[in-house]
């Protein structure tokens, strides 16, 4: 029995489909390569086969070198299509390494045909748009959810200060706070330049240079310093702790954990919540402290105006409460991304995909809730008139 | 098969060592065409890196491979390409492609390799897709909807998309349930017989040696100790008599010669 594919290459070779009719009978000549390589044109001449008005054919094999699935499985549709146009098929000449293929193709093709799936780009979009809005629904709910949960088994913590786990959260807050603050200071520090800097391009032109200090230090305290400290935790911590309990997850250390007894929230997400809530603010006096620092070194070496002026025009520009007004925010920020890196974490399934496309929205949701939120703080802050 | 048997797999003084831990050493070995060769061997005995190696993953520090009568090393870009046109591989976990879909994915290798219409190229994948055994409606599934012994019909439909002459499978049926695992250890077998395939499977699933196998290829000591399976009860090397007469083979033959009776 010789094998069904000789060792040549894939390169195509000869294949021809030839018909005619003979007396009403429909005589099919089948030979050469029948491969994929040759489907396409072998595809063509069997649409032109003309089974009309044939009530016997007969198709003759003796020519066939090889034969693949592919081309079993345009043999079999031949078939299929004359007998379907009301004539008997004989298959005359196959050797016997083909014929088991042309079974197989014969017993599985039957009825087999992808789904196609129509649809208008258009009403893609809008679909499309329209899951997206559902989605994002359904995470706020979700994360309101969540954020009860974790409140509850905050407030039992708290009740019972025994069950916090010091160690955990002493650990966390080390990796999330005291381990950020060189990449913290040296952006806060360079950012204080930056403000400095065109600060002091745009009031010289006026001669109220001076007033760059005011600029620097209420920017500085109110906004720019907790904001960029959100922004460096939401991309260092966030997305590592979604990271890890997400590999967690696929690790089935989650479920080991409930099953002995052990509550996942108590455990996982509360002691970061808390170091986050706990470093957050401490982050941020520092992003400040740098942040004058750099913008202050800027003012000195380009305006003429002393160390001590700026000292004192500082102390008077930024009151107690510009300062508090950034602090207070810390925290709220904190919560917010612990919150969001914790529950992509949680929200893994399975698979190593899924921690790469968790830790993303984990940090993607936090940057945007401590955005939404900081906007929300201006706007109560100036309804209060502070 | 023809009076001269013809080998597809020739590999001759293979060496492959990782730093200086070396895996093979001076290991031969030929897979004829149409068998079904069992490569077993204790863990980190180098069944997978064996695998590898064959279909060109890992380079050999010395020796000779040969597939299909071309030397696998110091190929072109062209050659190389044609020669990996002719095998498929199904890997453990099924190495589908995560971001497409099942019938994307059979038909990654039909794009790279044929200028199939789309209507050819459709009937062709929904072939595969019910050659694996497969319902139709799995092809717009995506890999993570899966459950693992879809992802391993949907990974050997993809293997098989090009049909190829020789078919490569890394533990086919672990992870599957028994049930799961016999189901696929008859689809191999089907397939082998109606595309006149040859499969090359490591595999630690006795059941599936005694089933389907024609030879086994034994990794011990850094070589290839080859048989038939008869041949290799007689071997008179501890772990080969530890393999073939332990408890689980015993259970194993015992499940073999009951189906056989009921036949």
């Amino acid at each position: 029995m010789e094998p069904i594919q000789s060792t040549s290459s894939r390169k195509a070779a000869d294949a021809t489909l030839e018909h005619r009719i003979d007396d009403g009978v429909l005589a099919v000549g089948v030979s050469g390569h029948w491969v994929i390589a040759n489907a396409n044109s072998l595809g063509k001449l069997a649409k032109e086969i003309n089974a009309d008005g044939a009530a016997r054919a007969v198709i003759d094999c003796s020519g066939l070198e090889r034969l693949d699935s592919t081309g079993a499985l345009l043999l079999h549709k031949i078939r299929q299509k004359i007998e379907q146009a009301g004539g008997a098929v004989v298959i005359k000449g196959l050797s016997d390494a083909h014929r088991p293929l042309l079974d197989y193709a014969a017993a599985i093709g039957r009825g087999t045909a992808l789904p196609e799936r129509a649809h208008h780009p258009l009403l893609a979009m809008v679909e499309r748009l329209g899951r997206g809005a559902v989605a994002a629904c359904h995470e706020a709910r979700n994360l309101t959810n969540f954020l009860g949960m974790t409140v509850l088994s905050a407030v039992r913590s708290l009740l019972n200060p025994g069950e916090i786990r010091f160690v955990s959260v002493i650990s966390h807050i080390e990796r999330t706070g005291l381990n950020a603050l060189p990449i913290v200071g040296l952006l806060s520090f360079l950012i204080g330049v930056v403000l400095a800097f065109q600060g002091a391009d745009q009031l010289t032109r006026f001669g109220a240079d001076i007033f760059t200090v005011d600029l620097l230090g209420v920017s500085i305290f109110r906004e720019m310093g907790v904001l960029l400290t959100a922004i460096v935790v939401a991309g260092r911590s966030g997305s590592a702790f979604a990271a890890e309990l997400g590999t967690m997850q696929v690790n089935q250390e989650v479920d080991a954990m409930q099953t002995m007894g052990l509550d996942p929230v108590d455990i996982l997400v509360l002691p970061r919540m808390l170091a986050l809530v706990i470093a957050m603010p401490l982050l941020a006096v520092f992003a400040n402290l740098m942040g004058v620092a750099g913008g202050g070194l800027m003012v000195v070496l380009t305006l003429d105006i002393s160390v001590a002026q700026f000292v004192e025009r500082l102390s008077s520009a930024v009151s107690t409460q510009s300062f508090w007004i950034g602090i207070i925010k810390a925290p709220v920020f904190g919560l917010l991304i612990a919150l969001t890196g914790c529950r992509e974490g949680l929200l893994v399934t399975g698979s190593a995909e899924s921690v790469g496309v968790h830790t993303t929205r984990a940090v993607v949701i936090s940057l945007f809730l401590v955005i939404v939120a900081d906007a929300g703080f201006s706007i109560l802050f100036s309804v209060l008139g502070i | 098969m023809n009076a001269t048997v013809e080998n597809v797999i020739r590999i001759s003084g293979l060496r492959t060592q990782f730093g200086s831990n070396v895996i093979h050493d001076d290991l031969d070995l030929d897979v004829r065409r149409g068998e079904v060769l069992g490569v077993v061997g204790g863990s980190g005995s180098g069944k997978s890196v064996l695998l590898n190696t064959i279909i060109g993953l890992n380079q050999p520090a010395a020796g000779s491979i040969e597939v299909l009568g071309t030397k696998t090393q110091g190929l072109s870009r062209k050659e190389s390409r044609t020669l990996r046109s002719r095998w498929g591989v199904l890997f453990q976990q099924g190495a589908l492609f995560s971001s497409l879909t099942v019938a994307e994915n059979i038909q990654v290798p039909l794009k790279e390799y044929t200028d199939l219409s789309r209507e050819m190229r459709n009937a062709v994948t929904a072939l595969k897709i019910s050659m694996s055994g497969l319902p139709m409606d799995v092809c717009s599934k995506y890999p993570s909807e899966l459950s693992g012994g879809m992802k391993k019909r949907a990974g050997l439909a993809r293997a098989l998309a090009l049909d190829p002459e020789i078919l490569f499978l890394d533990e086919p049926t672990a992870g599957l349930d028994p049930i799961g695992a016999a189901a696929f250890d008859d689809l191999i077998a089907d397939l082998q017989k109606s595309l006149n395939l040859t499969v090359v499977m490591v595999t630690h699933d006795l059941d599936s040696l005694y089933a389907i196998t024609d030879r086994i290829a034994v990794l011990i000591d850094k070589k290839v100790t080859i048989g038939s399976l008869e041949e290799l009860r007689q071997n008179p090397h501890p772990w080969i008599q530890d393999y073939f007469h332990g408890p689980r083979a015993r259970a194993a033959t015992e499940t073999q010669q009951e189906t056989q009776v009921e036949v």
